[in-house]
C-alpha cells in the first residue's frame, strides 16, 4: 500500500516542486487511470499489468492538457485561485465519471496476478505484492530519469530557480508541461496498479488524492525523497493502526501523525528549511 | 438629519432592506424562500471564513469543523438533555471558539500549504470521530425532535421564520465584520496577510491576532451550524463535517472577492442558486450532472477571474479611471 502512495505522492511532489501548485485533481487522475484499466479489462480482457502503459499514456495526456488549458492561466494567480481551478477540475472529473459510468463499485476479477502467497509465514495478497514491486521499480526508474537524463536535469533546474533556468536556455513552459505529464503519469501508474485489487468507483480518488497531498506535505514540499519516505511511513502507520486498534480509525492516525510531525517540524520531514 | 434626507442619501440601502423584509411575504412559494435562506447562511459562513482567509490571509480548508461543532453541540444538548437551542447555540459557539483557540497555538506555527493541509487533517479526524461515535448518532446521524412552531425551540413550520432568522444572523455578522474591517484589528489582519515579517517587525503579535481571526470565524461558523441543524432537523457527519463544506465556505469569498466586505455575499448569491438550480434541474437519476456543471464553472471562474468578482468591478473602475487620467494628460500635456 505504501508503495502505491509513494508513486502517487512522488507525482504530486514533482508538480509542486516545479511550480508550487498543488493539484487537487490528483486523486481523480488516479480514478481515471483505474477506469481505463477496468474498461480495457472489461471490454478486451487485457490484464491491468499490460494495460498499465495505456493508462499511463492517458493520464500523461490529461496532465499535459490540464497544464495547457488551465494551470498556465493561473500560474501567477493567488493560491486560492489555483486551489479552486484544480479542485473544480477534480469535481468535474469525478462527477463526469459518475455520469458516464454510474456510481457503482466495480472490480477486476481474476487478474493475472491473483491469489494469496505466504512470505515467511505472513499471508499476503499476490496483487498487492506485485503492485508494490512494480511501484518500487517505477519510482526508482523515475528517480534515475530525473537525476540522470537531460530533460530530468532541466526539470530540476527549473524547479530550483525558474529565471536562471530560462537564462540557461531551458524552455520553462515546456518543462512545466513535461512535469505535469510525468507527475500525472506517476499517479496513472499508481491507479493502474491499484485497480488490480481495489474497488473502482468515481469517488475513489478522494481518499488517495488527500493522502498523496498529506504525504507530500509530511515529507516536506519540494523534496521528492521526503514524499517517498512519508508515503511509506503513512502506509506502515495505516496498516499497524488498523491491525492493533480498529480499521475505522486508521485514517485518523495518519492525519494525527501529520499534525504531530508538522507541529514539531513545520517544514515536514525533509523539507527545505 | 431628517428622515427624508436620510432616505435620499441612502435610498438603495433602504430599498434593499425593505425588499428583503417583504420578500417572503410577497413570494409565497417555498423554494425561493429556501434559496434566499441558504444564500444568507452561506454568506455568513463565507464572511466568517473571509475574516481568517481573506483579511488575515490564512487559507483554512477545514472550517467545517466549527460548522459541525456548532451543529452537533446544540443538537446533542437538545436530544440528550432537552436544552433549548438558543442556549445550545451559545454552548456550541463556546465549544467551537475554545477548540479554535486551543488549536490556534500549534496550527499557526505553520505557513501556506502546511497550514491548509493541517486544517484538512483536523477536519477529517473530527469527521472520523463523529462517524464512529455511537452516542452522538454515529454515521446514522441525529434527528432533532419536532416541536412545532416555537420561537423558543428555534423551529418554524413555515420557511418564513427561518428566512428572518438567517437574515438576522447575516446582518449581525455583517455589522461585526464591518466594524472589524475598519478597526485596528482589521488593519492588523491585513498587515499580517500583506507581509508577516514586516508586521512582526512593527510589533504586531502575529500569532495572537491570527488566533483572534480564527476564533471570530469559528464563532460565525458555529452559529450557522446551529441554524442549519434547526433548519434541516437532521444532522450527520457527512452533511456537516466533510471537506466539501469547508471548500464551499472558502470558495464563496474567493469567488466574490477575498478580503472584501460584500465579496462573500456576492459569492453566495451566485454560487448557492447555481448549485441549487443545477441540483434541481440536472440531478435526476443520480448521474451527478449538476456537480459536473458546477465543477466546470468553478474551473472557468478560477481561470478567468482569479481575483474574484469584486476584482472585476475594480478592474473596470481602474480602467475608467485610467481613461479619465489619459484624457486629462492628453488635454493638459
Amino acid at each position: 500500500m505504501g508503495c502505491i502512495y509513494a508513486l502517487a505522492a512522488v507525482g504530486l511532489a514533482l508538480i509542486w516542486g516545479l511550480m508550487e501548485i498543488v493539484n487537487f485533481a490528483h486523486g481523480d487522475f488516479l480514478m481515471l487511470a483505474m477506469y481505463t484499466t477496468f474498461w480495457l479489462w472489461a471490454l478486451y480482457r487485457i490484464d491491468p499489468l499490460f494495460s498499465l502503459p495505456v493508462a499511463v499514456m492517458v493520464v500523461f495526456g490529461l496532465g499535459v492538457l490540464t497544464y495547457r488549458g488551465i494551470i498556465k492561466r493561473v500560474l501567477n494567480a493567488p493560491m486560492v485561485a489555483q486551489i479552486f481551478a484544480t479542485f473544480g477540475l477534480g469535481l468535474a472529473l469525478r462527477s463526469g465519471a459518475q455520469f458516464l459510468w454510474t456510481p457503482n463499485y466495480r472490480m477486476i476479477q481474476n487478474p493475472l496476478a491473483g491469489g494469496v502467497m505466504s512470505f515467511f509465514g505472513v499471508a499476503m495478497g499476490v496483487p498487492q505484492v506485485v503492485a508494490g514491486v512494480v511501484a518500487i521499480i517505477l519510482t526508482v526508474a523515475l528517480y534515475l530519469y530525473i537525476s540522470r537524463s537531460e530533460t530530468g536535469r532541466a526539470l530540476m533546474a527549473t524547479s530550483e530557480d525558474r529565471e536562471t533556468a530560462e537564462l540557461m536556455a531551458i524552455d520553462t513552459h515546456r518543462m512545466f508541461t513535461v512535469g505535469w505529464g510525468i507527475g500525472s503519469a506517476c499517479v496513472g501508474a499508481a491507479g493502474a496498479l491499484l485497480s488490480m485489487y481495489y474497488y473502482i468507483y468515481p469517488e475513489v480518488g478522494l481518499m488517495f488524492g488527500l493522502l498523496a497531498y498529506v504525504a507530500v506535505a509530511l515529507g516536506g514540499f519540494g523534496s521528492i525523497q521526503g514524499a517517498l519516505l512519508a508515503a511509506l511511513v503513512i502506509g506502515v502507520v495505516q496498516v499497524t493502526s488498523s491491525f492493533f486498534l480498529s480499521p475505522a480509525y486508521k485514517m485518523a492516525f495518519v492525519y494525527l501523525l501529520y499534525l504531530v510531525v508538522v507541529i514539531a517540524r513545520p517544514r515536514g520531514l525533509l523539507g527545505r528549511w | 438629519m431628517t428622515v427624508t434626507s436620510l432616505l435620499k442619501a441612502h435610498w438603495p440601502l433602504v430599498l434593499l432592506i425593505v425588499g428583503l423584509l417583504i420578500f417572503p411575504l410577497a413570494v409565497r412559494e417555498p423554494f425561493p424562500v429556501h434559496l434566499m435562506t441558504m444564500v444568507f447562511m452561506w454568506s455568513t459562513l463565507g464572511m466568517g471564513w473571509n475574516l481568517l482567509g481573506g483579511y488575515a490571509g490564512q487559507v483554512s480548508l477545514g472550517h467545517a469543523v466549527y460548522f459541525g461543532l456548532g451543529a452537533y453541540v446544540p443538537a446533542l444538548l437538545l436530544v440528550k438533555a432537552g436544552v433549548v437551542p438558543w442556549v445550545g447555540m451559545i454552548a456550541g459557539a463556546v465549544v467551537a471558539c475554545l477548540v479554535a483557540f486551543l488549536l490556534g497555538w500549534p496550527l499557526f506555527r505553520l505557513y501556506g500549504h502546511y497550514f491548509s493541509i493541517a486544517t484538512i487533517c483536523l477536519c477529517e479526524v473530527v469527521w472520523i470521530l463523529f462517524t464512529n461515535w455511537d452516542w452522538a448518532g454515529g454515521a446514522r446521524g441525529l434527528f432533532l425532535p419536532i416541536k412545532g412552531t416555537s420561537l423558543l425551540y428555534m423551529q418554524f413550520s413555515q420557511k418564513t421564520g427561518y428566512y428572518y432568522l438567517s437574515l438576522l444572523i447575516l446582518v449581525c455578522c455583517f455589522l461585526v465584520v464591518r466594524h472589524v474591517s475598519t478597526s485596528r484589528l482589521g488593519y492588523y489582519f491585513r498587515a499580517i496577510k500583506g507581509d508577516p515579517d514586516a508586521a512582526l517587525a512593527l510589533g504586531i503579535n502575529i500569532t495572537r491576532f491570527k488566533i483572534v481571526a480564527l476564533v471570530l470565524s469559528a464563532l460565525f461558523a458555529s452559529i450557522c451550524g446551529c441554524f442549519y441543524a434547526n433548519y434541516v432537523l437532521y444532522i450527520d457527519p457527512d452533511s456537516t463535517l466533510v471537506f466539501h463544506i469547508s471548500c464551499l465556505m472558502c470558495l464563496i469569498p474567493v469567488l466574490g472577492g477575498l478580503g472584501t466586505l460584500v465579496g462573500p455575499i456576492i459569492g453566495a448569491a451566485i454560487l448557492v442558486p447555481l448549485s441549487e438550480f443545477t441540483r434541481v434541474y440536472f440531478s435526476g437519476a443520480g448521474r451527478a450532472v449538476d456537480l459536473l456543471i458546477y465543477g466546470t464553472l468553478i474551473v472557468i471562474l478560477a481561470v478567468l477571474q482569479p481575483t474574484g468578482l469584486v476584482g472585476l468591478v475594480e478592474r473596470f473602475r481602474v480602467r475608467t479611471a485610467k481613461q479619465c487620467a489619459g484624457g486629462w494628460v492628453e488635454k493638459n500635456g
